[in-house]
């Protein structure tokens, strides 16, 4: 039986890592025009990071780091929206981790945590379910984020609620979509973009199909890449193979993970619990039409933005002037830019989304930063 | 946010819906809610938030990583 | 004279000055901790120091209490025990405030005061003084401790602005441990592992190392921040670059595995009985071999070199070449550890 070590080393062999830079140098040569990758997501930004990949990459191929961090593109409206639901009256706020250290417009969640309001940063949704049955006279809301990859969670989560008639639960719904958040960078007419890193847990419940509009319309490389180094690596090569070729093509590199349809049971319960949102606001985009999911209407008595309507802040909050993170995540500029970048703006106080979590451009120039 | 590493079935739990995971000798149970077919003992798996997202394919894993062996070698024999 | 501790848990008379005070530190504390000096009972224990003395104080409130491989008894002996033998000081005396909540169990209190009688005899340290509260439910989690400790230094000269280019950079065993087994006790996880913490008392490898006569330039245990906080702190004190190659730091799997899992880095993980030291390039290899072989360190290892370049500042080279800073971690990582 195969270890679970050796099955994951070989994605991480400094042997290969190396080999595979030599490799994309070879291709990039017979390219006459630069290859600007994004990767939409995150974790793909912190591999890239923490390996030191784009050390490795010849002149012309660069990295463009794209808007999938859900913790940094939730605007600030969004997370006062939290706070104020946590500072209601035997309220208990649920939320995944990272999302507590993001200020709002009075403050980050840990900070009113420490001023007493009960808010609970998890690990695991379904953890929702004993903290509201452990506190029946309380209201449990449970503050959801993330990409495709986390969506389903949620309507498992709602799933069991409903059927275990756990009434005292609630929910805040953040879930954002990747293709769309695609489409926002490509339609600004000075993007340089011209080929995609696919996100790898994204596409394990989406499917790889979900790319294949962007590849037609845009013309461009999209390879679906796994997380580790070599994975990464390999992408990066068979998108500058296909520069070199002319071609346009959806690949998956991730193939031990992902199919072209997906995880279909996932998505079947996605379209169940949710519904597209013609609005949301993303931090640092703007705002981005059917970019965003909220509950299906039949499950209106359990929507938190609905039943506190009456309390929830509307207006928006834009980001302080000088920050630079709407040009950043579009590939208009670097983070090393921006005039606040490690000035005023740090991973401690972060004036704008990319500073926000370790997936963030900014955020991961900052503490990965080549030497 | 996402952690790559795949995670190898060591018990199930039917009833619950779940099943125990093992990783790098850490233990943990997770909730096999979305996955449609059942799981067995010794797939491996990936686990996003306490859920099995979806299984691994070992004999695709196995394959790129020779596939990355035979291209150190080759590179190796032609230095 | 019958001074039976009679309770199955602590009352807040335990902590009045009054009879029942008095059966909880002699049934409890004074059985194990008896020494000559302790037991006079005298406002303030009598010492005779000479030379120069190192003096630290720590506490300890670490939650949960009881965790793989030790309680907040032995961290309370071998956290201040450490901070003494990181100075070259023999760790001689130390005095112990405990603060225990309305409640706590007497059967865990004497397991807890065990545990330290069991840490202190590895070193020959002992309690010579102390104090006990009570305070009421609510006003403590369980039990916090508090010790203090005094050592005649034996080796002197090391300190954290002694630092030289060209120095060699040794870890003593493998890294994160502390840290993630506390994480794993934490019921709210849910996880199982046979990992356990590192808490030890250094002080027989660090007797060793001065008995050799090596000529150790910095010396300090890894404790909360990790390894990257040490290297960070030497790095700006001594004014040099320190630069460590990943594949030469040892990490056991199973903290490799829990990093993996929940996106932590094992050097920004506490440690509570690994500590590093920074000594002359040409003797290290013998350092390596003395905690190797006679310090049961068997996982040491030299991870990097002190230079001249990037002042101030860690470097970390990857297995394949690339470089990046290491940096200080920050944020809540993981509250009460220690």
């Amino acid at each position: 039986m195969l270890a679970l070590k050796s099955l994951y080393q070989g994605f991480r062999d400094p042997k290969t890592i190396a080999k595979l830079a030599e490799m994309i140098a070879i291709e990039a040569a017979k390219c006459s025009e630069p290859i600007n990758i994004m990767e939409v997501c995150g974790g793909h930004t912190h591999t890239i990071m923490k390996y030191g990949l784009n050390q490795l990459l010849p002149e012309n191929i660069k990295f463009i780091h794209g808007p999938g961090c859900p913790v940094c593109i939730m605007p600030k409206e969004r997370i006062d929206h939290a706070a104020t639901l946590a500072s209601q009256p035997d309220t208990i706020l649920v939320t995944l981790g990272d999302m507590i250290r993001v200020p709002g417009s009075k403050g980050s969640l840990a900070e009113f945590r420490s001023k007493g309001c009960d808010i609970r940063p998890i690990y695991d949704p379904l953890d929702t379910l004993a903290i509201a049955i452990d506190n029946p006279d309380k209201t449990v809301i449970f503050f959801a984020i993330g990409f495709e990859t986390s969506t389903p969670m949620t309507a498992v989560l709602l799933e069991q609620a409903e059927k275990r008639n756990i009434d005292n639960l609630l929910f805040h719904i953040n879930h954002v979509l990747v293709p769309p958040a695609m489409d926002a960078v490509m339609a600004d007419p000075q993007a340089t973009v011209n080929a995609f890193i696919g996100p790898a847990h994204v596409s394990v419940i989406s499917g790889a199909k979900v790319y294949r509009p962007a590849v037609e319309n845009y013309h461009m490389p999209v390879v679906v890449s796994g997380f580790e180094p070599v994975d990464v690596m390999e992408s990066i090569l068979r998108i500058t193979k296909q520069k070199a070729q002319g071609v346009a093509e959806l690949d998956v590199q991730y193939s031990r993970a992902v199919s072209e349809e997906g995880n279909l049971a996932a998505q079947k319960k996605n379209e169940h619990f949710f519904e597209i949102r013609e609005d949301f606001r993303w931090r640092g985009l703007g705002p981005i039409p059917n970019s965003a999911l909220k509950l299906s209407s039949q499950y209106a008595h359990r929507d938190a933005e609905l039943i506190y309507a009456d309390r929830l802040p509307v207006k928006e909050i834009d980001d302080h002037k000088a920050c630079q993170c709407g040009d950043i995540l579009r590939g208009l500029a670097n983070p090393k830019d921006c005039k606040v970048f490690g000035r005023g703006c740090t991973p401690e106080s972060p004036l704008g989304s990319c500073m926000v979590s370790s997936e963030g451009a900014c955020n991961a120039y900052y503490r990965y930063n080549g030497v | 946010m996402c952690l790559s590493i795949p995670s190898q079935v060591v018990e199930l739990h039917e009833e619950e819906q779940s099943v125990t995971v093992e990783t790098m000798g850490v233990k943990r149970k997770v909730s096999a809610h979305l996955m449609p077919e059942p799981l067995e003992i010794g797939d491996y798996v990936l686990i996003h938030i306490g859920f099995v997202m979806n299984k691994i394919d070992k004999a695709d894993a196995l394959q790129s990583i020779e596939l990355y062996n035979e291209i150190v070698e080759k590179m190796a024999a032609a230095e | 004279m019958s001074n039976k501790m009679k309770n199955k848990t602590v009352q807040l008379s335990h902590g009045g000055g009054g009879k029942e005070m008095n059966a909880l530190i002699q049934d409890i504390f004074f059985s194990e901790f008896h020494n000559p000096i302790l037991n006079s009972e005298e406002d303030a224990a009598l010492l005779n120091l000479s030379g120069e003395t190192a003096f630290t104080t720590d506490s300890f409130t670490v939650a949960p209490i009881f965790f793989a491989g030790g309680d907040i008894g032995k961290l309370a002996v071998a956290g201040t025990v450490n901070d003494l033998a990181m100075m070259g000081a023999e760790p001689q005396y130390l005095s112990c405030s405990f603060i225990i909540e309305e409640g706590f169990e007497v059967a865990k209190l004497k397991t807890i005061v065990a545990s330290m009688r069991q840490e202190m005899a590895k070193s020959g340290t002992r309690i010579v003084c102390g104090d006990t509260k009570v305070v009421p439910k609510g006003c403590a989690d369980g039990l916090f401790i508090n010790t203090s400790g005094v050592g005649r230094v034996l080796h002197k000269g090391i300190s954290v602005k002694n630092i030289k280019q060209g120095d060699a950079i040794i870890v003593s065993r493998d890294i994160g441990r502390h840290g993630a087994a506390i994480l794993m006790a934490r019921e709210a996880l849910s996880l199982e592992s046979e990992l356990t913490s590192d808490c030890a008392n250094l002080w027989p490898v660090i007797e060793q190392l001065i008995a050799a006569n090596i000529d150790i330039h910095a010396m300090r245990d890894a404790t909360r921040g990790g390894l990257a906080a040490v290297l960070n702190e030497w790095a700006v004190a001594s004014n040099v670059g320190i630069k460590v190659e990943e594949s030469a730091i040892p990490i056991s799997d199973e903290v490799l595995g829990l990093c993996e899992l929940y996106g932590f880095e094992a050097h920004d993980l506490a440690n509570e009985g690994t500590f590093i030291i920074a000594l002359p390039q040409e003797i290290a290899e013998g350092a390596l071999e003395i905690m190797q072989r006679y310090g049961h360190c068997e996982n040491a290892a030299i991870i990097g070199t002190v230079t001249n370049e990037h002042l101030g500042k860690v470097v970390i080279k990857t297995p394949w070449g690339s470089n990046r800073y290491l940096d200080l971690p920050h944020g809540e990582l993981l509250p009460r550890i220690c």
